[in-house]
């Protein structure tokens, strides 16, 4: 297991390493921040002092050294906008993005076990239909136009929940609605798509003729059995989503980490971007481990050779190449 | 021609077959009598209805991407201060207001249509883009294996992982902010998808006898590529473009939303959408018909999608060619996911 740990841990390193870089080049790219910041008559001298200050002029390479040698020192820099430590910032809004995360993919996980699983039981009948129908639809909506569509009905229309911010437990309503839709549908997909097959498997015809419940062949084997590809999904959603929720958390002014960072990059604040995207990045990277690790919990034959003694062939393949198996799902969703 | 032909490996991990390509084969369960094998891709389709209609969907939205800004083009910026945020569904201002006007008193008809034009010009460059370059990637990729693999994995992983919202507004302050570019961040962006499904499907077929045979006589690695494994992985990838062009255009409309995408006076469905916002409580139809727009869409590409899955797959195009009642006790076999 650790050796797998290890593993994956390097080879997720590298890119992670190189986003950090690469998003310390490209902000610089946006322009000077002295135009924004300063007003429109500074003089020339002014512009070249508040550049040197905060050592805009010095060779890409000397930033980056600068910047890093802070970073090891757990020193992130300030915001230009509030000269607050830009971590502390990126700290408060990560919480908020994690909660609304976390809330909207317990719901849409529950949700889409449920409804997927009632589908899978008849294929092609009615309940199979109507879900496949509305999961595709949800999918399908732009979350944009939703969040604004629950504006005017929920929220000016019929005045049941607060437009935006975060106040009381009605505030929360609207956001996880909004991002709950898009998960919900693909996940529906999946774990019916998964529980077709699992279903029609002779394991699930052995536990019928024990005697088992529909409930338990349901839940116990057919399930357990399903839930792989449904974890690699939910995975790759969660990640979509502590990546920021963007336009969601922008309309309804969540203090999110997605709204930071969209508006540092629109103030050009680069160490409060560089260190919201340092955050997500880390925690997507530890996401990515958890869910290899709760891979290895689900099947067995995903788990590494070392712990069991036997390691076919296929299963070596698979933890060389994490990457593998979701692919299948991706394509066939 | 019965049952998977024998040529036809079974996987260990799925329990598709995959038939090598140049076999027209079409799996058929046992006894089953020998459908029409000729039956063309188009007999299928019009066998599903909702196939049809999403494909007659796509063909109009598409139709009207491609005329009807010639038709329509003058109505779009026509303003008339006097009939402002007309409501939708009355005939009083003739039948161009039938979806209302906006808050410059333009046609809300057939800024939608021109918009239909902006929208597929954005969404369809950037799915041919990164279709075609991360297919021919990743096939190269998956074929040679080793470094070739791992570097090219490694890359898919960064794009990946990369802010796409901080590239589209580093190439909107640095270059200018035209469609054109922003193809090019949907379709750099995108091109991990194709790259890894690419890999993995053709790390597969190169392991396959198939390939073993072309090999041993010696045919050149990229003629093995183009003859071999492209043809078995296509239908695949077209698949996942379909879905993808969903993707890319609710990507666009985001970007257009947040306003570094599509820039006025050009007009796309999520621009005329963010537009709306701010006669929300006044104009509710401003922002509605083009959130409409974009979900229709989606919904008929996703449908045309989930079809093409199986049509494409030799393996699982029988299930199309049976009515409907018989599918209803067929489908539990062996459904592959």
């Amino acid at each position: 297991m650790l050796t797998f740990l290890r593993r994956r841990i390097v080879s997720s390193a590298l890119p992670l390493l190189v986003v950090v870089l690469g998003v310390f080049a490209l902000a610089r790219l946006t322009g000077n921040p002295a135009s924004l910041y300063l007003p429109l008559n500074a003089t020339a001298e002014m512009r070249a002092n508040f550049t040197a200050k905060y050592g805009f002029d010095d060779p890409l390479l000397v930033q980056m050294a600068h910047y890093f040698g802070g970073v090891l020192r757990l020193d992130f820099g300030e915001s230009l906008r509030t000269g607050e430590p830009a971590a502390a910032m990126a700290l408060r809004a990560f919480p908020a993005t994690l909660q609304l995360a976390g809330t909207t993919m317990l719901l849409a996980v529950v949700l889409a076990v449920i409804v997927g699983c009632w589908a899978a039981l008849k294929p092609n009948g009615v309940a199979d239909r109507i879900s496949s129908f509305v999961s595709m639809a949800a999918a399908s909506v732009p979350d944009f136009w939703l969040a604004i569509m629950g504006i005017l009905v929920f929220a000016i229309t019929l005045g049941w929940v607060p437009t935006s911010g975060v106040g009381g437990a009605t505030s929360w309503i609207l956001p996880i609605a909004t991002l709950l839709l898009r998960p919900f549908g693909v996940l529906v997909q999946i774990v019916r798509g998964a529980m077709v097959s699992s279903l029609s498997e002779p394991y699930i015809k052995l536990a019928r003729s024990k005697g088992a419940s529909e409930f338990r062949v349901v839940t116990r084997h057919a399930l357990r059995n399903a839930a792989a590809p449904a974890l690699t999904v939910a995975g790759d959603l969660t990640v979509s989503l502590v990546n920021g929720a963007v336009v969601v958390e922008s309309i309804f002014g969540w203090p999110g980490i997605g709204k930071l960072m969209i508006d540092s990059i629109l103030q050009r604040d680069f160490a409060v971007l560089q260190a919201a995207v340092l955050l997500t990045a880390v925690s997507i990277f530890i996401l990515n481990i958890l869910i290899d690790l709760g891979y290895a919990g689900l099947d067995a034959r995903v788990r590494p050779a070392g712990r069991r003694k036997k390691s076919s062939r296929a299963a070596s393949v698979v933890v060389a190449e994490p990457k593998e198996r979701k692919i299948h799902v991706q394509t066939t969703p | 021609m019965s049952r998977p032909p024998r040529n036809a490996v079974q996987l260990p991990s799925g329990g598709r077959t995959v038939a090598p390509p140049g076999t027209e084969a079409i799996a058929l369960p046992r006894g089953e009598s020998v459908a029409d094998k000729k039956t063309s891709l188009f007999q299928l389709l019009l066998k599903d209805r909702f196939a049809t209609v999403a494909a007659v969907v796509l063909v109009l939205v598409g139709l009207t991407a491609v005329f009807g800004p010639t038709l329509m083009g003058d109505l779009s910026t026509r303003q008339d201060l006097g009939a402002t945020n007309r409501p939708p569904f009355s005939f009083s201002d003739g039948w161009a207001f039938i979806l209302g006007s906006d808050s410059l008193g333009r046609s809300m008809l057939a800024r939608l249509v021109v918009a239909t034009q902006t929208t597929l010009s954005v969404a369809l460059p950037a799915v041919a883009i990164s279709l075609v370059l991360g297919s021919l990637w990743g096939v190269w990729a998956g074929y040679h294996r080793g470094w070739r693999e791992t570097v090219s994995m490694r890359i898919a992983d960064v794009i990946m992982s990369f802010p796409s919202l901080l590239l589209a507004v580093v190439i909107l302050y640095v270059f200018s902010p035209s469609a054109a570019n922003i193809v090019l961040i949907l379709a750099v962006t995108r091109i991990p998808i194709y790259l890894r499904t690419a890999r993995a499907e053709s790390a597969e077929l190169q392991s396959r006898t198939f390939v073993d045979a072309a090999r041993t006589f010696g045919t050149k690695p990229n003629a093995i590529i183009r003859r071999h494994v492209i043809p078995v992985v296509l239908p695949t990838l077209l698949t996942l473009a379909t879905i993808e062009f969903c993707y890319v255009m609710l990507a666009e409309s985001s970007l257009s939303f947040l306003g570094i995408g599509i820039q006025p006076p050009d007009v796309s469905w999520g621009l005329m959408v963010a537009q709306g916002r701010q006669y929300l409580q006044t104009a509710w139809w401003l922002s509605f018909f083009p959130g409409l727009a974009i979900m229709v869409t989606t919904v008929a590409a996703n449908v045309l999608a989930a079809w093409l899955r199986i049509a494409t797959d030799p393996a699982q195009r029988w299930r199309l060619t049976l009515p409907r009642k018989r599918l209803l006790v067929r489908l539990p076999v062996k459904e592959v996911l």
